[in-house]
């Protein structure tokens, strides 16, 4: 079930459809408010408006789902602390074989490399920590601006 | 995400999921089984049966949850995982850490006996 959305949250979407050598690529820009309400309707929008009901199997598309997720509630609870007067932006590129999702928060950042997997026996009753893990072990490639602030995101088609 | 709460004859406390379990609305499943606790209910099975998908805020959730009802002495059980939400389970080997069924019934069935 989605929540209705605030007024005053209502998301903006651009779609533009960009002629390439390798075929039409399909771009999806909004703008989201730092509120965790947001997330899953931000989610279904960029599914939604990147992959159509058949560009994906149902495993990838699910896969798409939770990274996107992560990436947003990481970008509004860690990096905006959930400051109303700041928000995240959200650049998805649908190409021929990948889709490319780039979330960026308006924090100072953080050091990726600093998070250790969640899976040992000892931490399996940690509640956080898990974010990152699955995002790694969901899409096919994670990269980080310098700053830390920004995730980019590809999953390949198969 | 909603939920709807019943409890059978036999004293287990079903909690039915309906939607996303995800940072924004962890909470309310959290405070449902704490209340449910507190009003003495110390068996529970979680059906995701209607769920799409579980972030790693639910996941987390999911592990308090589990600790609190240990420490009253409860236990819970965990079902209606389809393969997509079972993966996710299996990749942070929470698997290991929850009792899962397949479906409701047999969850509530399991603690019979």
């Amino acid at each position: 079930m989605t929540a209705p959305l605030p007024a005053s949250l209502q998301l903006c979407v651009r779609r533009r459809r960009v002629p390439t050598a390798s075929g039409a690529t399909i771009q999806v820009s909004l703008r989201v408010p730092s509120d965790v309400a947001c997330i899953e309707e931000v989610v279904d929008l960029l599914v939604r408006h990147c992959c159509g009901d058949s560009w994906l199997c149902r495993k990838r598309r699910f896969n798409l789902r939770v990274a996107i997720a992560e990436a947003l509630a990481n970008a509004i609870v860690a990096g905006n602390q959930e400051d109303r007067s700041k928000s995240v932006q959200v650049e998805a590129e649908l190409g021929a074989e990948q889709v490319r999702v780039v979330i960026t928060d308006q924090g100072t950042g953080f050091t990726p490399t600093a998070y250790a997997p969640p899976t040992l026996p000892e931490d399996l009753e940690r509640d956080n920590g898990r974010g990152l893990f699955l995002i790694r072990h969901l899409v096919d490639d994670v990269r980080f601006n310098a700053q830390g602030n920004s995730i980019c995101m590809t999953l390949r088609r198969r | 995400m909603g939920f709807s709460a019943t409890r059978d004859a036999s004293g287990v406390y079903l909690i039915r999921v309906e939607g996303q379990l995800i940072v924004g609305n962890r909470q309310e499943l959290k405070t449902a089984i704490q209340e449910a606790l507190d009003h003495g209910e110390r068996r529970f099975v979680i059906d995701f049966s209607r769920t799409g998908y579980i972030d790693s805020s639910g996941l987390g959730a999911l592990v308090s949850i589990s600790k609190k009802v240990r420490e009253q002495g409860g236990e819970l059980r965990l079902a209606g995982l389809n393969e997509d939400l079972r993966s996710l389970f299996e990749l942070t080997k929470l698997d290991t850490l929850f009792a899962i069924s397949d479906t409701a019934e047999r969850a509530v069935g399991s603690f019979a006996g």
